[in-house]
């Protein structure tokens, strides 16, 4: 008997302890669970069952299983039956619904949300049936918000290390390589460089250096980056929290590949749970000799240090991550050479995004050719998205790649909010475009985004509507991306602080016509010449708001018109004479005294005073407040 | 070593393997511009002028950066470099006073040249706000005045690579970027110890030296070795109509490189002071043949003399003689210095063990 299957054989005995003829609730409690106030849930659910000693469940927390516009959730598992949710729960909701299944065996609840399996049970349909869950593909968020990520035995009862002892007890390094590079797997992080290439790249150098020098205290290193610094983004963040050792185990298997003797977990330090759980998942491993010394009893040998990042955006790009490291500012530096010929401390290293790693365990298990038939011919798996913004259902959300924008959007997502209409959909976080309505049933995979001249990133995804000024979302990516430049190369430092100056007056009124030539050859100028990726896809926002709405621009400067009704500098508050009724609730309501008039009679706003606040819009009851 | 293969604007040629594609241009004799790369620093790829075209290669690599490899063919001009060469330059200059008659780098600025050589010609297509800071002039002997600097990172560079003081680095981000000592406190409260080695690096008038705003350009420069001490560096000493104006260290100079302490990079003021002593003194007493316990301290007896060396080393000899016979040997001591040579030290042992029989001896490096 191997190692690994003693390891398993007591996990499964573990869980099995654990839940002979228990129930299990479990509550949501990644970070966005504990901000929808998913604490007093637990405590309802541990309270009702204090007070009700018949029922005989454990409550346990959970990661996040992605449907935050339902949070808090509560889900319960009785053994023979399938686990039920329901979101969004109060805490007397909690009470009530534990009573009405445990002790009177009523399912269905005006917040039932979803059989978490395949079949309906009691009247509550399967996920299979929500529109939100139907369409996704889950591999990745696998175990997210099904497994307790603090406890391995569950990690491992689910295939968990499976992949690692495949990998370490019946495979050669080389071949794991190309078994990588036979998925086809992808970086999960931004760029989109094949995971098996980069592993070969540093599993010769590493050779090389193991040829030449005998007296190093490392050869190779593993990174994962952990920093998820774009602005709206949790995708990592859940995948951390919800599953931390499937990030573990990628890294392993990968320092395995290419030879590599220690790993860094570089996270940002505003993710405490997630570096909490990763502490303890870490802790977990070691014991288990799945870390540390002769991993399952063979000669592999690979530890991982986590390291807390320091705030800052550059730091997610990976010269810029390796100086942090090193205890240095963290600037990025020009390649080659690569950090798989020279990375941290000069020693090759490979960068690998979390979720990239988190695949890693499921290609190793499954093998290639499994993991790979989801996908497109070179976007090979499935890909997470944080989908945010005027969407019906917002959350996180795993899909196979190459589904369209529209069904992510309109099935998923549920469509836009309030009856108001789809305008752009922004892929790729602050450094990537904004696509148009033309272009819903574009497939989401690397080379259809590039070509329309978004990216991929790794993986915000945000919805705008109608509502939205296009000028005014370029011009706060760039406030975004100029407040975060390292300040290194000049056309980064300077040309996006250009950019963002003239957005910035075209919003204002100020604009001019020349002004739209000077950003289009800023652009350009530094996407080619800044250092790194931040500069180089700092112009996409700008590039593809004036390639789709490029109308938009010249209302704003040709006739002083903000056709969303959005930039202040450019709109008009009215009254319109037919529908006011002289009711006084707006001029009581605006703060500088702008609008004028008497009971019953028709009201007038001096634009003068009027500072567009907005807020006689929204009391009006008639509607009468028109914004042109 | 094998040498690399390279061709270079059709130009072929073979460099060491290590070398950059700038590396190689230079020994090409292909100019490409430059304002962030030093070839005694490590590449840092800040300022994006030194762009070229490499075959195979995607975008526009920095030369500075780029590490030569065999077959490389290599062009350093086309449309799309100078495009974005120029874009390069009008943004730095926009965020730049543009004060050169006033500027201490005037016609030795680096900035100037390159822009000069790029091109900008006419309005710059950019303006917008530009950073201004107090000038800095808390050194004893340079000024900060960061409203000139590009942040090509060379001074930061040089004083943790050549000097190693880690005295100053790069502080905030994006436009507000700046070069700053730990806490953003003025220079001298930081570990900075005036080697001056960023002032002579800074491609612009953002680091100069005190002395710099007195005069205009020097008319002559005299290479020389530095007196303090026994390293032997070697200097350039500048001077406009026969005075010393600055001094700055010679790049030529295998001993140091260009480098230098402070001592040789600022401590040359004493050449013209008025109160130097070029002259042999000796109290006037001694002249006349007075004994010390004779005369009025207060009296012209006591005031320095001038004399002639003969004269003051025969008082010397005599003294120390006297004084050797009346309470000992041991009673005299020797101190000798790192700006004597080692024939002098060795000189001075022999006078102390051998003529005056002491073991009383020791140099001034070791206080
Ligand atoms: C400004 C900037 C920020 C980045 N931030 C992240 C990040 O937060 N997480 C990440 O995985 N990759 C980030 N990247 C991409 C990394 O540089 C690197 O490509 C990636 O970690 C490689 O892993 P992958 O091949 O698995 O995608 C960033 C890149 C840039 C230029
Ligand atoms: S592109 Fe921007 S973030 Fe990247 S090195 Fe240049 S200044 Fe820094
Ligand atoms: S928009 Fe604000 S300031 Fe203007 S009239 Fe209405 S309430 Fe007053
Ligand atoms: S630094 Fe150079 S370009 Fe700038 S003002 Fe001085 S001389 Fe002119
Ligand atoms: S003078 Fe020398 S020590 Fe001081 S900051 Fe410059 S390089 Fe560093
Ligand atoms: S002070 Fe001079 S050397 Fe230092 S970054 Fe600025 S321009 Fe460069
Ligand atoms: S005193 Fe300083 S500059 Fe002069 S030789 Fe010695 S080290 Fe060099
Ligand atoms: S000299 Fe190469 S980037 Fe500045």
């Amino acid at each position: 008997m191997s190692n690994y299957t003693a390891i398993r054989k007591w996990a499964d005995e573990e869980v099995s302890a654990q839940r002979a003829d228990k129930a299990r609730i479990a509550i949501g409690l990644g970070t966005c669970g504990i901000a929808a106030g998913g604490n007093a849930i637990l405590e309802a659910a541990e309270r009702t069952l204090a007070n009700n000693t018949e029922i005989n469940a454990d409550v346990v927390s959970v990661g996040c299983i992605g449907i935050c516009y339902k949070e808090p959730l509560l889900d319960i598992e009785i053994p023979g039956q399938p686990r039920l949710s329901y979101g969004p729960v109060t805490p007397g909701e909690t009470k009530k619904i534990l009573e009405n299944v445990f002790l009177h065996n009523i399912y269905e609840h005006k917040k039932s949300l979803a059989v978490i399996g395949d079949d309906a049970f009691a009247e509550i349909p399967s996920w299979n049936e929500i529109p939100f869950f139907a369409p996704q593909e889950r591999t990745v968020l696998r175990n997210c918000g099904f497994i307790d990520p603090e406890k391995i035995e569950d990690y491992i009862a689910n295939d968990g290390y499976a992949g690692l002892s495949r990998a370490l007890l019946d495979m050669t390094p080389e071949a794991v390589v190309q078994e990588t590079l036979d998925a086809g797997l992808r970086g999960r992080g931004g760029a989109g460089f094949p995971a098996g290439r980069k592993w070969t790249i540093a599993a010769d150098n590493i050779r090389a250096l193991k040829e030449s020098k005998s007296d190093l205290p490392s050869y190779g290193y593993v990174i994962c980056n952990a920093d998820e610094g774009d602005p709206g983004a949790f995708m990592n963040r859940s995948v951390l929290e919800g599953d931390p050792h499937s990030v573990i185990e990628g890294m392993i298997i990968a320092g395995y590949a290419i030879g590599a003797d220690f790993g860094y977990i570089y996270c940002r330090a505003e993710y405490p749970l997630a570096i909490d759980r990763l502490k303890l998942a870490l802790e977990q491993a070691r014991e288990k000799n799945l870390l540390g010394e002769n991993i399952l009893g063979t000669d592999f040998s690979f530890d991982i240090k986590l390291k807390e990042g320091a705030g800052a955006f550059v730091c997610g790009e990976e010269t810029s991550l390796i100086a942090s490291i090193e205890g240095n500012r963290g600037m990025p530096m020009p390649r080659p050479p690569y950090p798989a010929q020279s990375g941290l401390w000069g020693i090759p290293t490979i960068i690998n995004n979390v979720e990239t790693l988190n695949n890693i365990p499921v290609v190793l298990s499954q093998g290639a050719k499994s993991w790979a038939e989801k996908g497109t011919e070179k976007s090979k798996g499935t890909k997470t998205f944080a989908l945010t913004g005027k969407v019906q259902n917002t959350g996180l959300i795993e899909v196979e790649l190459g589904m369209s924008l529209r069904k992510v959007i309109y099935d998923i997502g549920g469509g836009i909010p309030d009856g108001k209409e789809f305008k752009a959909a922004q892929t790729g976080g602050p450094s990537g475009g904004c696509l148009p309505k033309e272009m819903l049933d574009l497939t989401i995979d690397y080379e259809a985004l590039a070509e329309a001249g978004s990216i991929m990133g790794s993986g915000g995804l945000v919805i705008m509507d109608e509502s939205t000024c296009m000028v005014d979302v370029a011009r706060y990516f760039l406030t975004f991306t100029q407040s975060e430049s390292c300040g290194k190369c000049v056309p980064c430092r300077l040309g996006t602080k250009r950019m963002l100056e003239i957005l910035t007056r075209i919003t204002a009124r100020h604009g001019k016509i020349e002004d739209l030539d000077a950003l289009e050859e800023l652009a350009p100028s530094i996407r080619d010449s800044s250092l790194c990726g931040l500069g180089q896809s700092a112009p996409n926002p700008v590039l593809t708001t004036l390639k789709y709405f490029r109308e938009e621009y010249e209302a704003h400067i040709l006739e002083g018109r903000c056709p969303a009704g959005q930039c202040k500098a450019l709109i008009t508050y009215e009254i319109d004479p037919d529908d006011c009724t002289g009711c006084m609730v707006c001029l009581r309501a605006c703060p500088t005294e702008a609008i004028t008039g008497a009971r019953r009679e028709i009201h007038v706003i001096d634009p003068e005073l009027c500072t567009r606040c907005d807020t006689c819009r929204q009391v009006c009851k008639f509607d009468a407040v028109l914004v042109a | 070593m094998t040498n690399l293969k390279i061709t270079i604007d059709n130009k072929k040629i073979e460099v060491p393997e290590g070398s950059t594609v700038l590396d190689a241009a230079r020994a090409a004799n292909v100019y490409i511009p430059t304002l962030c790369d030093d070839p005694l620093l490590e590449p840092f790829g800040a300022c994006r002028l030194c762009i070229v075209e490499i075959e195979g290669y995607r975008g526009l690599p920095t030369a500075c950066s780029t590490p030569a490899a065999d077959g490389m063919q290599i062009r350093t001009s086309s449309a799309m470099i100078a495009t974005n060469r120029k874009t390069s330059m009008n943004l730095l200059l926009s965020d730049h006073p543009l004060d050169c008659q006033h500027c201490v780098s005037n016609m030795r600025c680096d900035l100037q040249y390159v822009a000069a050589y790029v091109g900008v010609r006419g309005k710059n297509p950019y303006q917008g706000e530009r950073r201004t800071y107090e000038l800095d002039e808390s050194n004893a002997f340079y000024n900060r005045n960061l409203d000139m600097c590009i942040l090509c990172g060379k001074c930061v560079r040089a004083c943790d690579e050549i000097q190693g003081r880690q005295a100053i680095s790069f502080g905030y981000r994006g436009f507000s970027t700046k070069i700053t000592a730990p806490f953003d406190l003025p220079i001298w409260d930081s570990s900075c110890e005036s080697c001056g080695r960023c002032v002579d690096m800074c491609p612009t008038g953002a680091l100069y030296d005190k002395t710099e705003l007195k005069h205009g350009l020097p008319t002559g420069e005299t290479k020389t070795i530095c007196p303090y001490c026994g390293v032997g560096c070697g200097l350039i000493v500048e001077t406009r109509n026969g005075e010393i104006i600055g001094v700055r260290g010679d790049g030529e100079s295998t001993v140091n490189e260009g480098h230098t302490c402070v001592k040789g990079r600022y401590g040359w003021e004493y050449v013209q002071h008025p109160d130097r002593v070029k002259k042999p003194l000796v109290r006037k007493y001694l002249l006349e043949g007075k004994k010390k316990s004779e005369i009025d301290r207060d009296s012209s007896d006591w005031d320095w003399a001038e004399t002639s060396w003969d004269v003051a080393l025969d008082i010397t000899a005599s003294n120390l003689a006297q004084i050797r016979d009346r309470h000992g040997a041991d009673s005299i001591g020797f101190m000798t210095s790192a700006k004597c040579l080692n024939e002098e030290n060795y000189l001075m042992n022999k006078l102390a063990r051998q003529v005056i029989g002491t073991n009383n001896i020791d140099h001034c490096a070791r206080l």
